[in-house]
C-alpha cells in the first residue's frame, strides 16, 4: 500500500515526562525525537517497542506507533514486527534491567542481526522498583540487595552484542552531545544497532553510591568498557536475507495420494506389532507396510513408540490393516508379532508372553525359543540368496508376515517400496521375506 | 484417492490453508514436526517461520508480527506452554488473535517426551495470570486436525485471542489412512482491521473492537499494562472494570459459537461416555462396542474444550444416570463434568502411564 509520508516537526506529544528531576531518559528521548525529525520518517511506520520500568514508560510520550510489552521480552516482539514488516522502523527502549532478564533474546537478536535498533537506557539500577542491583551494577556498587557493595562483575553490554555479529553498537552517556547523530546512524544501520546509553538513577544509585556525572563517566573508563561507536560493520540484514533466501526452499507440499493397485481380500482387522531398535529402520518399514495396504484398498494406522534417544533403545511399530476406516486406539493384544532384535523383544517380552495360540510371531532364529502361546514361525535371513544387512531385517521379517498370513499382495507392498526411497533395497529386503 | 498422513501434517495443512503467514517455535519433542514443516514451507508462500531462541522469544515474536499484520502460530509441547504463561496473558490482555498448538507429552517437568498424555487440559485454561476467559479446541483425529486448526485461526479472528489446539504426541505422530474427499472445506473470516482512532474499545462489552495494525498509515498503541481505549496505561476504576469485563464477557457472552462437540446420542440411554482429544477415538470405539452388546448408551466427543460446551454436554446428559469421562490424565476434565452433572453419578478411567485407554475398560464402565 501507499502511505503518505508526514513527518512530524517533533515525534514528542505534549505530554510532559513522568520521570525524578535530575533522570537522564528525559534528556535521552528527547534526543530520539531529535533524530527521528532528523530521519523524517512517517511517525505511522515508526514503532517504539518498549520494555519495562521506568524507560518502559518511554513510548506514551511519543506520536509514533507503540508496542509495550513484557519484561525483558521488548527485543522479540520487536524482531517479529520487524519481521511480518520490514518496511517498519523498529526501535527498543529497555533499561539495564531488560537487558538482564531478556540476555538471551539480545544476544540472538545482535547474532541475528535484525534490523532493530535497541536503546538501552542504562541507569545500573532498577529504579522504578526500589533500586535493586541489575546485571550492569558496576562491582562495588551499593543498591538495595548489594547492600555491602556489589559482588558481581557488570555486563559489558556492547562487547557481548558486538563480538556476536551487531551491526552497530554504540556506548555512551545521557549527557553526549552527539547523541542524536547516533541514534540517526544506529536507525540508518540495516542490521542489528545497540545504544548502550549510560545516566544516573537519581532516586536510588546517586544518593547510594555519591554518584555524579564524573562519577559515570569515570566508572566505564575503570572497567575498561570503552566509549563511542565500538562496532560497525556491513551485515546483512535478516528480514531481507530470510526473503532472499525463501526463493530457493521448495514450493509448498501437497498432499500425496495412494493409488489403489491390489485388491486385499481380508475381511477383519489384523494388528502387527514390530519390535525392533531405534535406528533400524523399524518404522519406515512399517508405514511401507501401510502404504501397501492402503494401494490393496485396506485403511491403515501405524502407531510408534520409542525412547527420546534417535538410534539407541526400542523402536516399536503398531500396525492396524482394517478392511473399514479405523480409529488407532491402541493394540493391547496383535494378531502378528514381528520381533526383530533384542532391543524390540525386551520392550514387548510381556505382550509377546501372554499371546495365545491364534497368534503368530515371526522372528528370526536367535529368538526361537522366546516365552509365548502364539505360533512362533522363524525366518532365517541366512538362508536368502544375498546378505541381508540388519538395517532391512525388519522389513524382511514384515514382508515375511505379508506375504505368509496373505494381509494383501505383495506386489502391493513392492509398488510402495518402489515409489519411495531407497527404493533398490527396500525392494530387494521384500523380495528376501517374501521368498523365506 | 486415500493418504497415509499424521496429525501434525494435518494441523500444518490446516494452518496454511487458514492463510498462517507466521510461524515462530523451538524445537521440542512431541511437537518439532509443526516447526520443521513450517520452517520449510512458509517462506516460498511469502510467510515467515522462525526458530526462536527460545520458547519465550518464540511466542514474543508471533504477538509481534500480529501486531504488524501477520496471522500466527507457535507449537509446543507442556514444557514450552510453561514458558509461553507470561506471554498467553499479554495475548489475552493485548487482544492479540493468535493460535498455540500444545502437543501435550507426560509430564510434569521433562516427564515422557515420547510419551502420550493429556494432562495440559487445565493448564491450558488457567495457564497465565489473572484467571481470565481461554478458548481450547481438541481434535480427536487427522481430519479434525485439519479442520480444528483453521477453526483456531478462525476463532482467534473472532475474538482477537490467543486460541489453543490442544493435541497430544499420539494423535500428532500416528498415522492414518484418510480419505482426501473427507476432509471439510474451510472458511476463516477476514481480519477487520482498525483504521485510526483508538485501538481498544470496552461498550458494549461483549463486542469485539477491530484490530489496529502497525504499518497501515496510522499510529496505533498497544499495551499489556491495563490501558484505556487510546492504549494508554490507566488505573482509573471504572475503565479497568470495564477493560477486564470485556476480556471476559467477549468470550463468556458468545459461548454459543464456540461450542463443538461429536455427539452420537441415544435418547434412551441411560449412560454418557465423554471424551475428547486421543481419547475419542476409544470413546467412539467403546460406544459401538457396548451397543452391539445391548447397551443404551451416547457418545460424546467434546472439541471445544474451552469453555466447556455446557449446552451440548447438558443436552447429552439429559436422561442418563452415569457418566463415563475417559482420560490420560487423573481426571481434569471430568470435575468440569461433575460441576455440570447435577446428581448424576460421573465415573473416570484414568491412565497416566502413559498407554492408551483400552475401549473394553470403557464398554466395561458403560455397561
Amino acid at each position: 500500500m501507499t502511505v503518505t509520508i508526514t513527518p512530524l516537526r517533533r515525534y514528542r506529544n505534549e505530554t510532559p515526562y513522568p520521570f525524578c528531576p535530575g533522570c537522564g531518559h528525559g534528556s535521552i528521548l528527547d534526543r530520539l525525537s531529535e533524530a527521528l525529525t532528523t530521519l523524517a520518517i512517517d511517525p505511522a511506520s515508526v514503532v517504539i517497542v518498549s520494555d519495562i520500568g521506568c524507560a518502559g514508560l518511554s513510548d506514551q510520550y511519543f506520536d509514533t506507533s507503540a508496542f509495550h510489552g513484557l519484561h525483558g521480552r521488548s527485543i522479540t516482539y520487536a524482531t517479529g514486527i520487524k519481521l511480518a514488516r520490514p518496511e517498519l522502523t523498529v526501535i527498543v527502549i529497555m533499561g539495564d534491567g531488560g537487558t538482564g532478564i531478556g540476555g538471551a533474546h539480545l544476544i540472538n537478536a545482535a547474532r541475528r542481526n535484525v534490523g532493530i535498533t535497541v536503546m538501552v537506557f542504562n541507569n545500573l539500577n532498577f529504579g522504578m522498583t526500589g533500586g535493586q542491583h541489575s546485571t550492569t551494577t558496576p562491582d562495588g556498587a551499593v543498591t538495595s540487595t548489594t547492600p555491602g557493595g556489589n559482588l558481581e562483575h557488570p555486563l559489558d553490554i556492547c562487547g557481548t552484542v558486538g563480538v556476536n555479529g551487531a551491526g552497530y553498537v554504540y556506548r555512551g552517556t545521557s549527557f553526549d552531545p552527539d547523541l542524536s547523530t547516533r541514534i540517526v546512524e544506529a536507525i540508518r544501520q540495516p542490521g542489528f544497532a545497540l545504544l548502550d546509553v549510560w545516566e544516573l538513577c537519581t532516586a536510588y544509585f546517586v544518593p547510594a553510591n555519591k554518584f555524579t556525572r564524573r562519577a559515570l563517566e569515570s566508572t566505564i573508563e575503570r572497567l575498561g568498557f570503552g566509549t563511542g561507536i565500538l562496532h560497525r560493520r556491513e551485515v546483512a540484514e535478516y528480514a531481507a536475507a530470510y526473503r532472499a533466501a525463501a526463493e530457493g526452499l521448495p514450493p509448498r507440499s501437497t498432499p500425496t495420494p495412494i493409488p489403489q493397485s491390489h485388491a486385499s481380500d481380508l475381511a477383519a482387522p489384523v494388528s502387527l506389532v514390530v519390535a525392533g531398535s531405534a535406528g533400524a529402520k523399524v518404522r519406515s518399514a512399517a508405514r511401507l507396510v501401510g502404504e501397501g495396504a492402503i494401494r490393496s484398498g485396506l485403511w491403515a494406522s501405524q502407531r510408534d513408540d520409542y525412547p527420546v534417544t534417535v538410534k539407541t533403545g526400542h523402536s516399536v511399530s503398531e500396525v492396524v490393516l482394517s478392511p473399514r476406516p479405523v480409529t488407532p486406539v491402541g493394540v493391547t493384544m496383535p494378531d502378528v508379532a514381528v520381533v526383530v532384535s533384542e532391543d524390540g523383544l525386551r520392550k514387548v517380552a510381556a505382550m509377546v508372553g501372554s499371546m495365545g495360540a491364534d497368534g503368530v510371531v515371526i522372528t528370526v532364529p536367535e529368538f526361537a525359543g522366546l516365552a509365548t502361546g502364539a505360533r512362533v514361525e522363524v525366518v532365517d535371513p541366512a538362508a536368502a540368496g544375498s546378505r541381508i544387512p540388519k538395517s532391512q531385517l525388519a522389513l524382511v521379517l514384515l514382508a515375511a508376515a505379508v506375504s505368509r498370513r496373505h494381509l494383501y499382495p505383495i506386489g502391493a507392498l513392492r509398488d510402495a517400496a518402489a515409489s519411495g526411497a531407497f527404493a533398490e533395497e527396500n525392494l530387494a529386503a521384500i523380495g528376501a521375506g517374501a521368498g523365506l | 484417492m486415500r493418504e497415509y498422513i499424521d496429525g501434525s501434517t494435518a494441523i500444518v495443512r490446516g494452518a496454511l490453508d487458514a492463510g498462517c503467514t507466521f510461524f515462530a517455535g523451538y524445537p521440542i519433542t512431541p511437537a518439532s514436526s509443526i516447526l520443521m514443516a513450517m520452517m520449510r514451507q512458509l517462506p516460498r508462500m511469502g510467510g515467515v517461520a522462525i526458530q526462536g531462541e527460545d520458547e519465550i522469544a518464540s511466542i514474543g515474536m508471533c504477538i509481534g508480527a500480529t501486531l504488524a499484520g501477520a496471522r500466527a502460530m507457535t507449537a509446543t509441547s507442556g514444557p514450552g506452554i510453561s514458558l509461553y504463561s507470561e506471554n498467553i496473558g499479554l495475548a489475552v490482555m493485548g487482544e492479540v488473535p493468535l493460535v498455540i498448538v500444545d502437543v501435550q507429552r507426560l509430564g510434569p517437568a521433562t516427564g515422557g517426551a515420547t510419551t502420550v498424555a493429556q494432562g495440559d487440559v487445565q493448564f491450558v485454561r488457567w495457564g497465565t495470570a489473572g484467571g481470565f476467559p481461554i478458548i481450547a479446541l481438541a481434535p480427536s483425529t487427522v481430519t479434525e486436525s485439519y479442520w480444528l486448526t483453521a477453526r483456531a485461526f478462525d476463532l482467534a479472528e473472532r475474538f482477537r485471542c490467543p486460541v489453543f489446539l490442544l493435541t497430544d504426541k499420539e494423535l500428532a505422530t500416528t498415522l492414518t489412512t484418510v480419505d482426501l474427499a473427507s476432509y471439510p472445506p474451510i472458511a476463516v473470516r477476514d481480519r477487520t482491521v482498525g483504521d485510526g482512532g483508538p485501538p481498544y474499545r470496552y461498550a458494549p462489552s461483549d463486542q469485539v473492537p477491530p484490530l489496529h495494525e502497525f504499518g497501515r498509515g496510522s499510529t496505533v498503541r498497544f499495551t499489556g499494562s491495563t490501558h484505556d481505549a487510546g492504549g494508554y496505561i490507566t488505573k482509573h476504576l471504572s475503565t479497568v472494570d470495564a477493560l477486564n469485563r470485556h476480556l471476559s464477557d467477549k468470550i463468556e457472552e458468545h459461548r454459543g459459537e464456540i461450542e463443538l462437540v461429536d455427539a452420537d446420542l441415544d435418547e434412551s440411554a441411560d449412560t454418557l461416555v465423554l471424551g475428547y482429544g486421543v481419547t475419542g477415538g476409544a470413546v467412539r470405539a467403546a460406544v459401538a462396542e457396548a451397543r452391539s452388546r445391548g447397551a443404551r448408551v451416547s457418545g460424546l466427543v467434546v472439541q471445544s474444550l474451552w469453555p466447556v460446551p455446557e449446552t451440548a454436554i447438558g443436552r447429552a446428559m439429559a436422561g442418563v444416570q452415569r457418566v463415563v469421562v475417559p482420560e490420560l490424565n487423573l481426571g481434569l476434565y471430568r470435575r468440569e463434568i461433575e460441576r455440570i452433572a447435577r446428581g448424576r453419578t460421573v465415573v473416570g478411567i484414568n491412565r497416566v502411564d502413559g498407554e492408551l485407554i483400552d475401549p473394553a475398560a470403557i464398554v466395561e464402565a458403560a455397561s
